[in-house]
């Protein structure tokens, strides 16, 4: 009998069981992939935003600054790259002036620091290739950019460290409550468990739907994006928003913790939970729409495109609560933008419900710090040459584009909740995110893969489950 | 620190003949710096034939052409240090390589690299050498949407995992793009028992040789269509189908004409770009149109004793043409430090200097200009043209005098071309008092 299970192992997921894992008891996370950060935190725009969106009063606003002022610490306690790049809100004429001044109104109402308002020339000195047209700016210093994956498997990776389970592979199929706690029928065996924590993303409202007959409807709302080479980054160095329209913030130009650029996101209602594949006019609209803000930008250089879905409730606001027509199930629901910044409060908040309402005391052992994997381009040649001597395999370049080294490899594959996917390996490392997208270091991750896990060529995969890499051997080879 | 003379980045095919051709000429200290656990490059993935007509008169695989120059290269003794990356390639104008009367205009050049063996280390060379060669474009360079399941490769990662490796990647295969490593591909996997359905090329004309479309299509029946593009990609774990679609002539998708393939395997034969990062961080000024260093006579870059040469200087079709180039290159690197050593000056004996202007037709040359003082009395100019183009000619201009003048029954953006000029007839055209010219390059109907 588990004390609490938790459904999804994306960030919000993996920020609860880390928070958890300050306190003593059983506690599981259910992942119906193979890895964590498989889902929408995998797939955004990587903003950390200073939180004047959302409505005042809102759990969205309270959680969104919240979690701003939370990453920089989590950063350096869990060591993922997080920059406070600061965002400016580029408003385009005078009519829409008022806009503007509300957002700012709403910022202030929300706790966010240091917000201005500039005129073109002052935000221009900072930020030199602002479109001329422009009329203001809102300027929020407190923004910034976080490395998605990164900061999902630091919370997932300390959580474990500290004691949380994590079942991969495990799709939750039913889920029926008993005399205490409930049982969740997963592909994978049956789990018991006192509490549920639903973090299930663009899947919430079936697993909330499962036990509650105060039913709510999510709907996947799909956002394209275009990333662009590292030789484009110079282009912002800001997050640049429009001022936001109908559909969210409209497209957004912003570089990435690595330093490459972002273009986007689209925002299109779809059906299909799993539909993250690009469309032609979701890519043209933002090639058409990316220019408006940020002059003679060049979208030449993109290495490659991608889609994610935000998990859009129709109440457009986060729900974390526990049920009451079903004690002992916690939702966690709805978290779309800005649940990424949230996330670090989200885990306070619901970690702090489960503590009260299961008493649970201090884990003496829980271990706050998390190393993540050695960036050896921080170095200095002696220190590098040192780490060599010791692990050759660090002198071993196998990306060539991010250089990568067999080194860090590796230790993304053996460390806790380690890699055993292509995706795996690149999310950890980024061998494969570069400017060839992987056409030169698969082959080779391939290989170290196969040697390090023991898994056979032809069981390879880019992500899990089917993705199998290749489907044989070679008509010699296999003789 | 050892110094080197001449530091080659790859010993690909072009650095391996720009390594014998720099020894032939009387340079010693030379080494060469290859990532890969052995010589000769991409040769080494090329297990077909077709290779060396030009340089051996013979058809040689690419492992047997590249065993050739990796024998010479091992004759001389030449060092060739492998496993190892070039991390950086860094210039010093303040310090001087040789200490002579003008202290930078020769400067010495840092190259940082990186073995497991022998840890991150920096030579000093006076001279280097850019032979990286090229990578493929992914996906991603061309927006296709879809889905980004696993078989999706390029058809060079294709090609190691079956060649080199030993593994199918896929069953049932579309390729897009008709570039030569597509279309080798197209063939290679299909004697190993794939089913290829179909190549798609996006422009009305094939990307590669006519002589791979005939050996490496219409040999084994794989339809071949123009105009064409990939517009969905779906299945969400492994591909399940591909569709295709007609463009119009702005290359857009024709509605109505799309066509679903099921397949488990998409290859990407959708260019080349030379890899020349390395370049960019040492300063060297590159061509928007190749994306590779604009170079002189001596295939000399704008970084004074830094050379290039191969497929980083601009894609080649013809491994012979390749080879050919990088002697040239080596050539000019082990010239370049004879002179260091006479400790002659640069400036005087370049004065005129003739820039190469590719005009209607040709869309870039290799070398863009050419400093008649240096130039060999004859000097090969190559290029490519944009469109198809047949019975036409290739001529040259200098001062509004023809110069030159070539009749070409077809010429296609697939096939390198190239032009010889002769010195002694640009010299005829260079008057007293006029140091610099325009040479102009175009394609004429009549």
């Amino acid at each position: 009998m588990y004390d609490v299970v938790i459904i999804g192992a994306g960030v919000s997921g993996s920020a609860i069981a880390r928070e958890l894992s300050r306190y003593r008891g059983k506690f599981c996370v259910l992942e119906k992939e193979e890895d964590v950060c498989c889902g929408t935190s995998k797939a955004n725009s990587g903003i950390v935003h200073a939180g004047y969106d959302a409505r005042p009063g809102s759990l969205m606003a309270k959680l969104n600054v919240e979690g701003n002022r939370r990453m920089k610490a989590l950063s350096e306690e869990l060591d993922f790259p997080f920059r406070q790049t600061g965002s400016y809100v580029v408003c385009m004429d005078k009519e829409s002036r008022p806009k503007l001044e509300e957002l700012f109104e709403r910022g202030q109402k929300n706790g966010v620091e240091d917000l201005q308002i500039l005129s073109y020339e002052e935000a221009v000195r900072e930020e030199g290739n602002l479109s001329k047209d422009m009329d203001s700016v809102l300027y929020a210093p407190t923004a910034g950019i976080v490395c998605p994956f990164g900061l999902n498997i630091a919370l997932a990776e300390n959580a474990h460290t500290n004691g949380v389970e994590f079942r991969f592979d495990t799709e939750v199929l039913e889920i029926a409550r008993q005399e205490r706690g409930f049982v969740i029928k997963t592909s994978n065996g049956d789990y018991e468990t006192r509490y549920v924590v639903n973090a299930a993303g663009v899947y919430a409202d079936v697993f909330h739907n499962m036990v509650s007959a105060d039913k709510i409807h999510i709907t996947p709302r799909k956002g394209e994006y275009l990333l662009l080479d590292k030789s484009a980054a110079g282009q912002v160095s800001h997050t640049i928003f429009s001022l936001p329209g109908k559909y969210g913030k409209g497209i957004l130009i912003t570089p990435t913790a690595h330093g490459n650029l972002l273009a986007g996101p689209t925002a299109t209602d779809i059906p299909d939970k799993e539909g993250t594949n690009t469309t032609a006019e979701g890519l043209a609209s933002i090639f058409e729409k990316a220019g408006i803000s940020v002059q003679s930008l060049s979208l030449r250089n993109v290495i490659t495109s991608f889609a994610g879905l935000r998990a859009h409730e129709d109440g457009h606001e986060f729900i974390i609560k526990e049920l009451e027509d079903a004690p002992g199930f916690i939702d966690c629901a709805g978290i779309e933008s800005p649940g990424l910044t949230s996330a670090p409060a989200i885990g306070v908040m619901v970690a702090g419900m489960l503590q009260e309402k299961l008493n649970l005391v201090d884990n003496p052992g829980f271990e706050p710090r998390r190393k993540g994997i050695l960036n050896p381009a921080l170095l200095t040649m002696e220190e590098r040459n040192r780490l060599i001597k010791g692990q050759p395999a660090y002198g071993n370049i196998i990306c060539r584009c991010e250089m990568i080294s067999e080194g860090e490899i590796l230790d993304a594959i053996h460390r806790p909740l380690g890699a055993k996917s292509l995706d795996g390996v690149k999310r950890r490392t980024r061998a494969g995110m570069g400017r060839c997208q992987s056409g030169f270091c698969s082959p080779r991750v391939m290989e170290i893969l196969h040697r390090e896990l023991g898994i056979p060529m032809e069981e390879l995969t880019k992500s899990g489950a089917n993705s199998r890499m290749i489907t044989g051997g070679r008509k010699e080879a296999a003789r | 620190m050892r110094q080197y003379d001449i530091v080659i980045i790859g010993a690909g095919p072009a650095g391996l003949a720009a390594a014998v051709a720099a020894f032939d000429d009387g340079a010693r200290r030379i080494l060469i710096l290859e990532r890969d656990r052995e010589p000769g490059g991409i040769l080494n993935q090329c297990i077909h034939n077709g290779f060396g007509l030009h340089t051996f008169k013979e058809e040689l695989t690419g492992p047997e052409y590249a065993d050739r120059f990796i024998k010479q290269v091992r004759e001389r003794g030449i060092e060739c240090r492998l496993n190892t990356m070039v991390m950086d390639i860094g210039v010093d104008s303040g310090r001087d390589a040789n200490a002579t009367r003008e202290p930078s205009a020769r400067p010495m050049k840092y190259v940082t690299a990186m073995s497991r063996a022998d840890g991150m280390y920096q030579v000093a060379a006076r001279t280097v050498i850019l032979a990286m060669g090229c990578r493929e474009r992914p996906r991603g360079a061309l927006n296709i949407p879809g889905y980004r399941p696993a078989g999706i490769y390029s058809a060079g990662t294709a090609q190691r995992l079956v060649n080199m490796q030993g593994y199918l990647p896929g069953r049932r295969v579309v390729i897009l793009g008709s570039g030569d490593i597509g279309l080798i591909m197209a063939r290679r996997m299909t004697l190993e028992g794939a089913k290829v359905l179909v190549v798609a090329e996006l422009m009305p004309y094939s990307g590669g040789l006519k002589r791979n479309i005939v050996q490496c299509l219409d040999d084994y029946g794989i339809s071949l269509k123009l105009s064409h593009t990939v517009v969905d990609i779906s299945g969400k774990e492994r591909v399940e189908s591909v569709t295709l679609a007609q463009v119009d002539e702005n290359r857009r998708p024709i509605a109505g004409t799309e066509e679903t393939y099921e397949c488990d395997t998409l290859l990407l034969s959708v260019g080349l770009l030379p890899e020349n990062e390395l370049s960019a961080g040492l300063g060297v000024e590159l061509s928007p149109v190749t994306s590779g260093p604009i170079v002189n006579e001596s295939l000399e870059t704008n970084v004074g004793g830094v050379f290039a040469c191969g497929n980083v200087l601009h894609v080649h079709d013809l491994v012979d043409f390749v080879s050919e180039e990088a002697a040239l290159a080596g050539k000019n690197a082990a010239a370049y430090v004879k002179r260091m050593e006479a400790a002659e000056g640069d400036a005087k004996e370049a004065e005129i200097e003739i820039e190469i202007k590719p005009l209607s037709g040709v869309r870039y040359t290799v070398p863009s200009h050419v400093r008649l003082a240096r130039m060999q009395p004859e000097q090969v100019v190559r290029f490519r043209v944009g469109d198809v183009y047949k019975n036409c000619f290739i001529r040259a201009y200098l001062n509004g005098r023809q110069i030159a003048s070539k009749k070409r029954p077809v010429m296609a953006p697939g096939e390198m071309e190239q032009l010889k000029l002769k010195k002694e007839q640009l010299l005829e055209c260079v008057e007293p008092g006029t140091s610099s010219y325009c040479l102009e390059i175009r394609v004429e109907e009549k």
